[in-house]
């Protein structure tokens, strides 16, 4: 069973059609990073996948439920669907380990010592530790995104989204973000979808790139194929682009 | 000061009368405006035109207005005291104060922060009351504060429908001493004793958690 399943997903900001025709499986385990010039809708897909924003026609199917059932508990799929911002959103009012404790805390009533414990080993393992007991406000823009990341891991999710991680950074910032990532991405079971410009981590660790243009999915390739032969012209443009940087 | 020690026992009956119905007015306005502020940034839009309806009738119809209508009409079918009518008056009309403020406050959290809350798999109620609200009120607070103060200095009207107040009690001692002048100074001194204190406290508290934040 797919981990995501997009079957016919159509998309509207009022008469705006964001998202035409999405057809797309991601299976569990699977690395996959989506690309594309901005305003492609990029953004707006990975957005469908924990809800946060509504489709309005076709399938989506998430862990085997259908998000545009109305029956469907969307916090039960965010349980299990993690989400890393582009701004981190990270919670102000909270210590860097009560954003990674917060959740587990409310929402999987995980108790008080195993919540500590599973914190600390998280933020050691994203380089935190010493951040433990700082305001998100203390920390760099780097910190912030591997502090989210954390809080994103805390739930153990079945799958991570990235919404442009890194775009947000100092350019010497991205490299630690980066290592985080390719570190998850080594656990067979979690599942990511990664929206970014970083081509050379898409290189290095996606299982298999997609690339948008104008809300369509117009190209579906393993990572080799893509970067070595795409299809697209517009791909091949888009490449081309992006290579200049 | 002779004034001040013949009539002691009945100006503190008025500042403890004073003090009880700003104690509840303000409590009470705190919940229901904290309420209604919710209502109006619900997802829902019937649940936020409610909440709108509300504030826009509590916060444009004068306090006196509100307090007779308590007095006159509703205590013919609910049985109420002056202070009782007066108190509920007090209540709801800051309440509708306090929506206002606390639904600024809202607004000015990040919406990043909603969503990262939903995305981390809290509820909209969760991601309110741990995350939202916390923010929100530390940006309200000064406003907060003004409307407590209001509060305390607002609930003279009680004096209109004989509510045992401060106001009240100063009436009752001036028309009988005929000291009005010293009367209503010594009225004023008392209603200071509450939000001189309550200024400087919410100041502290401001101060407080800016260093926190």
């Amino acid at each position: 069973m797919p981990m995501i399943e997009f079957k016919n997903v159509e998309k509207y900001y009022g008469k705006f059609h964001a998202l035409k025709n999405i057809n797309l499986k991601i299976d569990e385990g699977e690395t996959v990073v989506l690309i594309g010039p901005s305003g492609s809708g990029k953004s707006t897909l990975i957005r469908t996948i924990n809800g946060l924003e509504e489709i309005q026609e076709g399938q989506l199917l998430v862990n085997g439920f259908d998000l545009h059932d109305p029956k469907t508990d969307m916090n039960r799929i965010r349980k299990n669907v993690g989400m890393v911002f582009q701004h981190f959103n990270l919670y102000n009012n909270k210590s860097t380990i009560e954003n990674v404790m917060l959740a587990p805390r409310i929402v999987l009533k995980r108790s008080e010592s195993d919540n500590k414990q599973t914190a600390m080993a998280l933020l050691e393992k994203v380089g935190l530790a010493d951040k433990a007991a700082n305001m998100p406000s203390e920390l760099s823009g780097g910190q912030k995104q591997r502090a989210a990341i954390a809080r994103s891991l805390a739930m153990k999710p079945k799958a991570l989204l990235f919404d442009e991680p890194t775009s947000a950074l100092d350019p010497e910032m991205i490299g630690d973000v980066l290592d985080v990532m390719r570190d998850i991405a080594k656990d067979s079971s979690m599942t990511m979808l990664v929206v970014t410009h970083e081509m050379s981590f898409a290189k290095a660790v996606a299982d298999r790139v997609i690339f948008m243009a104008d809300g369509e999915i117009l190209e579906d390739s393993s990572t080799k194929e893509f970067f070595e032969n795409p299809k697209e012209e517009r791909a091949k443009k888009f490449l081309s682009q992006v290579a200049d940087h | 000061m002779a004034l001040l020690e013949n009539n002691f026992p009945t100006f503190m009956q008025g500042f403890g009368y004073t003090l009880l119905s700003s104690i509840i007015a303000l409590i009470g306005s705190m919940i229901l405006g904290t309420g209604f502020a919710i209502m109006q940034i619900m997802p829902q839009v019937w649940i936020r035109k409610i909440g709108n309806i509300y504030v826009q009738i509590f916060r444009n119809i004068p306090l006196l207005v509100i307090t007779f209508f308590f007095f006159l009409v509703v205590s013919k079918y609910v049985k109420m005291s002056g202070f009782t009518s007066g108190t509920v008056a007090l209540m709801l009309y800051t309440s509708a104060f306090i929506a206002e403020t606390v639904r600024a406050g809202i607004l000015s959290v990040d919406a990043g922060q909603m969503e990262g809350a939903r995305a981390n798999g809290l509820s909209f109620g969760q991601a309110l009351r741990f995350i939202i609200l916390p923010q929100a009120f530390r940006v309200a607070l000064p406003s907060l504060g003004n409307q407590f103060i209001n509060l305390v200095k607002n609930s003279s009207i009680l004096a209109f429908v004989g509510g045992l107040d401060l106001m009240y009690q100063g009436n009752m001692i001036a028309a009988t001493t005929f000291e009005t002048f010293s009367t209503y100074i010594v009225v004023g001194i008392f209603y200071l004793i509450i939000t001189l204190p309550l200024s400087y406290y919410m100041q502290h508290l401001e101060r407080k958690l800016k260093h926190a934040a």
